[in-house]
Parts: structure tokens; C-alpha cells; sequence
């Protein structure tokens, strides 16, 4: 079950975290890769690790015209485009009195509007071959809010609103467009946090630990199969139990 | 009638799933061919990829009819 042999997909924010465990994940499974990031060097570190003839294609999620481009690059260097991981993600946190302009209009673009643009530019050729999977990595708190990051719970919802529209647009070419929601997984930045703190976070998750890259990544497998078909519009919660929706 | 024409029905049959004798000229993709917006975008992807031209977006939006399309194409093929 789950084979992706055959197929192709494009993973942004893939030599991060989360996006190297969903890459490694779904070369595992047989499908062909496009990596995409914005850190030349980090990208094609990991692009040369997996190995296989995957391709690293280096972009600035917050330049319209290099998201613009991307698709097209993937397309032209893998033939054809079945599966789109909408991974990457910016956090500016601050409190709404001070947050700038620009913090909420990075966040935005990168992680909602580069979304968008990438989606759009998807359908085309995912009509075309009436075969297309979409996953967009959202999170915990666009769903239930978190004080300190009004910019990133906005961004995180409206992928799930979109991805919600773009369900109802295109299921009839037999393309599907899903949501992951992680809660609180283990990271560097999550690393980082002093132990008492990590502690007080982890009360809060019945599972009693914090998730992995690997459990996000197994949720895309799936999402991405072509079992899973008949599943779109969803959102999928990965978190432990500490939000249940 | 001209080759394009020809060559336009003969996509709009085999995308739509029409019978040929109601892809006339003056169909209407949507009123009479029971086409969406999504099969609008997509005879358009195949019109371009048939007779190389591209049809940009607010050309695509005036194409409703079978007519309009061959037009288009007439006047804008290489």
C-alpha cells in the first residue's frame, strides 16, 4: 500500500526539520523528487544525502516570480507533476500592538501566498493528467490560535480554508487537496527551549511527548497515495491528542 | 467549412463527449454543450497545444462559443 513508484512530487522547505522527513518518506516509498529551499548550500546537501536522481531547485518562497517559476522548473525537470508538498514556513512572532508590516506581510507571503501561487500553477498540468495530490503542512494553531503569532495562525488557516475551496474546485480531475496539522514537534527550535519549559509543553499533550518529522511525514505518504483518493478537503491532526477537532 | 473549424469541433467532441451534429458554430460551450468553467480552461490548454498559439486570460474569458474560439484562432495562429 502507499507505493508512489511513478510518481513525481515537489517539496518545499525540504532540507528543514519536517520537510527532510517528509522528502526522505516519500522517496522511500518510489516517488521521484523535486526539493526546493531557500538555503542554497543546506538544499543541496540534502538533495546530494538522498541521493537517486532527485533534483534540488533552490527558491525564494517570498519572490513572486521564482514561486511563479517553480512548477514549470519541476515539471520540465521531472516530466510531470502529481504531488505537491506546500511545506515551507516562516515565523515572525510578536505581539499585535508591535508587530510590523513586514512581519505580517512575510509570513503571509511566504507561508500562504507562495502556497497559492504554487497550486495555481499545479492545477495546470495535474488537469491535464486528471491525477494531482496536494498537501499543505499547516499547523495546531490555525485551527486553535496562539497569542504572540496572529501572522503565522492566519497563514496556517488559510491554507486550510483555501485548500478547503480548491477541493470543491478540482475534484472532479481527480486531484485532491489535503491539510497536515502538527502540533508541537520536535525540532531545533524545540530543541532549543529550556527543559522546564519543554516539560510544561508536554503536559499539555496526552500522548506525552513531543511528535517527530517521521509522524508528519507518514500522514503526507498517505495523503499523497493514490488509496487516498477519496479523501479531500480534510485536515489531518497529528499531535498527539493535545487538539482534538 | 475550414480546417480549423475541422480541427476545433473535433477537440470539443472528444473533450466535452458531444455528439459531433451539436458542436455547431453558434453552441454556446456552457448553455448548450453542458460544459464548466473547468472544461472552458482546459479546451483552452488544448486549443493552444493543437495550434500553437496562446490564449491569454482575458482572451479565454471572451471564447463562449464554438465560433468565438475558431475566430480566435484564425486570426492568431503562426
Amino acid at each position: 500500500m502507499f507505493d508512489l513508484t511513478g510518481m513525481t512530487a515537489l517539496v518545499t522547505g525540504a532540507s528543514g526539520g519536517i520537510g527532510s522527513a517528509i522528502a526522505r518518506a516519500l522517496a522511500a516509498q518510489g516517488a521521484r523528487l523535486a526539493v526546493s529551499g531557500s538555503n542554497v548550500a543546506k538544499l543541496e546537501a540534502f538533495a546530494a544525502d538522498l541521493g537517486g536522481d532527485h533534483v534540488a531547485l533552490p527558491c525564494d518562497l517570498s519572490d513572486p516570480a521564482a514561486v511563479d517559476a517553480l512548477v514549470p522548473q519541476a515539471v520540465a525537470a521531472l516530466g510531470r507533476l502529481d504531488i505537491l508538498v506546500n511545506n515551507a514556513g516562516v515565523t515572525r512572532d510578536n505581539i499585535v500592538m508591535r508587530m510590523k508590516d513586514e512581519e505580517w506581510d512575510q509570513v503571509i507571503s511566504v507561508n500562504l501566498e507562495a502556497a497559492f501561487r504554487l497550486i495555481r500553477a499545479a492545477a495546470k498540468p495535474m488537469m491535464k493528467q486528471r491525477f494531482g495530490r496536494v498537501i499543505s503542512i499547516t499547523s495546531v494553531v490555525g485551527i486553535t490560535g496562539n497569542p504572540g503569532q496572529a501572522n503565522y495562525a492566519a497563514s496556517k488557516a488559510g491554507l486550510i480554508g483555501m485548500s478547503k475551496s480548491l477541493a470543491q474546485e478540482l475534484a472532479s480531475r481527480n486531484i485532491t487537496l489535503n491539510c497536515v496539522a502538527p502540533g508541537f514537534i520536535s525540532s531545533a527550535m524545540t530543541d532549543a527551549l529550556p527543559e522546564a519549559q519543554k516539560a510544561a509543553l508536554t503536559t499539555r499533550i496526552p500522548a506525552g511527548k513531543l511528535g517527530e518529522g517521521d509522524d508528519i511525514a507518514a500522514g503526507v505518504v498517505y495523503l499523497a497515495s493514490r488509496e487516498a483518493g477519496y479523501v479531500t478537503g480534510q485536515t489531518l491532526h497529528v499531535n498527539g491528542g493535545m487538539a482534538m477537532i | 467549412m475550414s480546417e480549423t473549424a475541422e480541427r476545433v469541433k473535433k477537440i470539443v467532441v472528444e473533450h466535452l463527449g458531444v455528439e459531433a451534429e451539436k458542436v455547431t458554430e453558434d453552441a454556446s460551450f456552457i448553455d448548450d454543450l453542458g460544459a464548466d468553467s473547468l472544461d472552458i480552461v482546459e479546451l483552452v490548454m488544448a486549443f493552444e497545444e493543437e495550434f500553437g498559439v496562446e490564449i491569454p486570460d482575458d482572451a479565454a474569458e471572451k471564447i463562449a462559443t464554438v465560433k468565438d474560439a475558431i475566430s480566435y484562432i484564425e486570426a492568431n495562429k503562426g
